[in-house]
């Protein structure tokens, strides 16, 4: 059945860049209009990947869209992120990435030069990550119809072994991990982006995280499932991950702020553009709740991979009211919500 | 030494507050301070300060952010402005969201309006370089810690020659606004003084303040330890009965300021009565552009219709801006007004009071 007067179409006219941050506002127009419309039992569970059993195989498929401004920026460029960010949204899902499709929206007048470096790109991404780019799509625009280049990747990967991942699985007592420093792919596209002339080593970490998770799902204890949920904090960082968590369970997480790991040039930066890392977009970073008594076990096996060098157990679920508490550096505690819209630097 | 870790110290901020406990565990009577800076009321926010002050330490956030202190009307003209053809608009992020009588820059914006987010006034500089042919309007706001940089591309803009950059200005200056609250209904034991505003003015542009209305001061920084030492200090200086002004961020400001800044500020800009958001009229306490800068004054350039001001119904932004109410005591908070949806500046401004608490407090 076909909804209409949802609540997102009650306030506003026009679709606003607000929408497109992953807060707040993001959340509403999916929830109150995209799930509302296309209403199944695979979207509604509003996972990063959809799971589907096709001839007694479970595939889990995901697609994604980069519109990334600069298209390259410390760290990467528009074409490893579309590979990665695919890779990963399959990975959270306890899938082993097989297939990514890669569809181009160029604006006329792009150098060819910089598509040919993106597309290198994309196939260097995919040829490390063990992936293969089956299918493609390319539309030309005129010139203004698009900015630059678009690119929309969707994939498939079977699921490992039987492990079984939602939010449903989240309990009380169970921790919450995360397998390196927070805020460096937001913060190293902003200043690339603004060209604010810092100079900083900040680049963005975009990777894929796959091979960093089947070793983290291969953590078994007495054959019990350890790992509960994993979801990888992009656009609107850690905090909105977090919120999106204790929404979803109605539980309550508690952060401890000391643990959160975040660079020094991060944290010089934010400080200095008054921009949270906390909500800074992350794209080879993963969340993982797990439970209590597996923690150190699953920290143990990201911290010997590359990928979790950095890695740290954050937090833990609490029973509460869907809430997020972060114990700060000074032993106080406040709130972590979800943002409206993207954060800007400040003004004074 | 790294100018952050040092003074977020877990074990120096429990000194402090313990300090700050012993200092007050004698006081019968409630003592009242006010800050008046838009980072100071996030820091604190953040910081979960509160929490570490005896319970006879009130903490009231003042007039401090400067988007929220900007009336609607200023909306309203920028709108109308935007709405001229071959026109851009440049304007610090914060001011896009805030809702004007009705509309914002936001709707404008998404309704095809050229409204462009810049980081620094030398950006406006640069987009009239490249569009000879559009007219570039400068949103002018901000106080004494943004002025100099508006006021140094000014210069720049006369000097270049530009004739395609204004400015639409509403700039306000701190001291003023302090001395209208003084005169209010408020009962106020001490100032928490804006560290960044200060790095400009320096300390002794506070000192009339103090000696006139014998009122604690101290210029404080936003780090945890800043903040509580500054707060220690305006209770010793009350329990000692010798107000003074202090400067707690030493390491950042002094009490000459800055003079080329102050310099640059004098030569473009002169003292005029502004219209303070929910205050009202506070003689000499905004700026507007010398006679000699008047080719770069938007207000002048065109004349546009501006729509009759309206204020949010039931917005009570003026009250809490004056230190006056906090945010759960507006029947709009988190109701009718709230980020997602705001009623008044001080819901949307990344430094607006009802904002921070929103975003932080439990």
């Amino acid at each position: 059945m076909q909804n209409q007067g949802t609540e997102v179409l009650r306030h506003r006219d026009t679709v606003s860049l607000a929408h497109g941050s992953g807060g707040r506002l993001t959340h509403d127009l999916v929830r109150d209009l995209f799930a509302k419309y296309f209403n199944n039992e695979y979207l509604s569970t509003l996972s990063d990947s959809a799971e589907i059993k096709l001839s007694a195989l479970d595939i889990l498929f995901t697609t994604d869209s980069y519109v990334v401004k600069p298209l390259k920026f410390p760290g990467g460029d528009i074409g490893k992120l579309a590979v990665c960010g695919t890779i990963n949204d399959l990975a959270v899902m306890g899938a082993r990435p097989a297939y990514i499709s890669c569809s181009l929206i160029i604006e006329e007048g792009l150098e060819l030069t910089v598509l040919k470096d993106i597309i290198g790109s994309m196939s260097k991404t995919a040829d490390e990550a063990g992936v293969m780019i089956i299918t493609g799509d390319t539309k030309v625009v005129e010139k203004g119809a698009a900015d630059r280049l678009f690119i929309n990747t969707a994939g498939i990967g079977l699921k490992i072994g039987s492990a079984v991942l939602g939010m449903g699985r989240i309990e009380a007592g169970d921790k919450i991990l995360i397998n390196g420093c927070v805020g460096d792919h937001g913060m190293a596209v902003m200043a690339a982006r603004e060209g604010l002339g810092l100079s900083s080593n900040i680049k963005s970490d975009c990777s894929p995280l796959h091979k960093l998770i089947e070793a983290i799902l291969q953590t078994a204890s007495d054959e019990r499932q350890v790992v509960k949920f994993m979801r990888d904090p992009t656009r609107g960082g850690l905090a909105t991950t977090l919120c999106e968590i204790a929404e979803s369970t109605g539980y309550d997480i508690e952060i401890d702020e000391k643990a959160v790991p975040i660079s020094d040039s991060v944290k010089g930066i934010s400080e200095v553009l008054g921009i949270d890392p906390l909500y800074s977009a992350n794209e080879g970073k993963v969340v993982v709740v797990v439970s209590p008594d597996a923690a150190d076990s699953v920290l143990k096996k990201m911290r010997f991979n590359p990928l979790g060098k950095n890695a740290q157990i954050i937090g833990a679920i609490k029973k509460g009211h869907g809430r997020v508490h972060l114990k700060t550096v000074i032993g106080t505690s406040r709130r972590i919500t979800m943002l409206t819209s993207s954060q800007l630097p400040r003004i004074c | 030494m790294k100018y952050i870790d040092e003074y977020r110290n877990g074990e120096a901020v429990k000194a402090l507050a313990e300090k700050l406990r012993r200092a007050m565990s004698h006081e019968s009577r409630v003592t009242t301070l006010m800050e008046v800076c838009g980072t100071h009321t996030m820091a604190i926010a953040r910081f979960g300060i509160k929490e570490l002050l005896p319970k006879n330490i009130r903490l009231l956030s003042g007039p401090g952010c400067p988007v929220c202190v900007t009336p609607n009307g200023y909306i309203d003209h920028a709108i109308a402005l935007s709405r001229r053809d071959g026109t851009i608009i440049a304007t610090f992020g914060d001011m896009v969201r805030v809702p004007g009588s009705t509309a914002s820059l936001e709707k404008e914006k998404a309704d095809g309006r050229d409204i462009r987010i810049v980081y620094s006034p030398l950006d406006a500089i640069q987009m009239a370089r490249e569009n000879p042919a559009k007219e570039i309007i400068f949103l002018s706001i901000g106080f004494e810690t943004t002025i100099p940089a508006i006021a140094a591309a000014i210069l720049m803009a006369k000097k270049e020659g530009l004739k395609n950059l204004t400015f639409l200005t509403a700039n306000k200056v701190v001291p003023p606004a302090l001395e209208t609250l003084l005169q209010g209904d408020l009962k106020l034991n001490g100032f928490i003084l804006p560290g960044h505003v200060s790095t400009i003015i320096g300390g002794k542009a506070y000192i009339p303040i103090v000696e006139k209305y014998r009122i604690p001061c101290s210029v404080a920084g936003f780090e945890p330890t800043d903040i509580i030492g500054a707060i220690l200090d305006l209770v010793e200086q009350g329990l000692s009965g010798s107000p003074r002004l202090s400067v707690q961020y030493s390491r950042a400001v002094t009490m000459n300021g800055n003079k080329k800044a102050q310099d640059v500020i004098n030569e473009v800009f002169e003292p005029v009565d502004a219209e303070w958001r929910g205050i009202g009229a506070i003689p000499s306490s905004g700026l507007k552009l010398r006679s000699s800068f008047e080719g770069f004054d938007a207000a002048v350039k065109f004349d546009v219709d501006i729509e009759e001001t309206k204020e949010g119904k039931g917005c009570i932004c003026g009250l809490i801006l004056q230190g006056l109410k906090d945010p759960p005591d507006c029947p709009l908070f988190g109701k009718a007004c709230s980020p997602e949806t705001p009623v008044g500046a001080c819901m949307v401004s990344s430094e607006g009071t009802c904002a921070a608490w929103y975003k932080y407090e439990d």
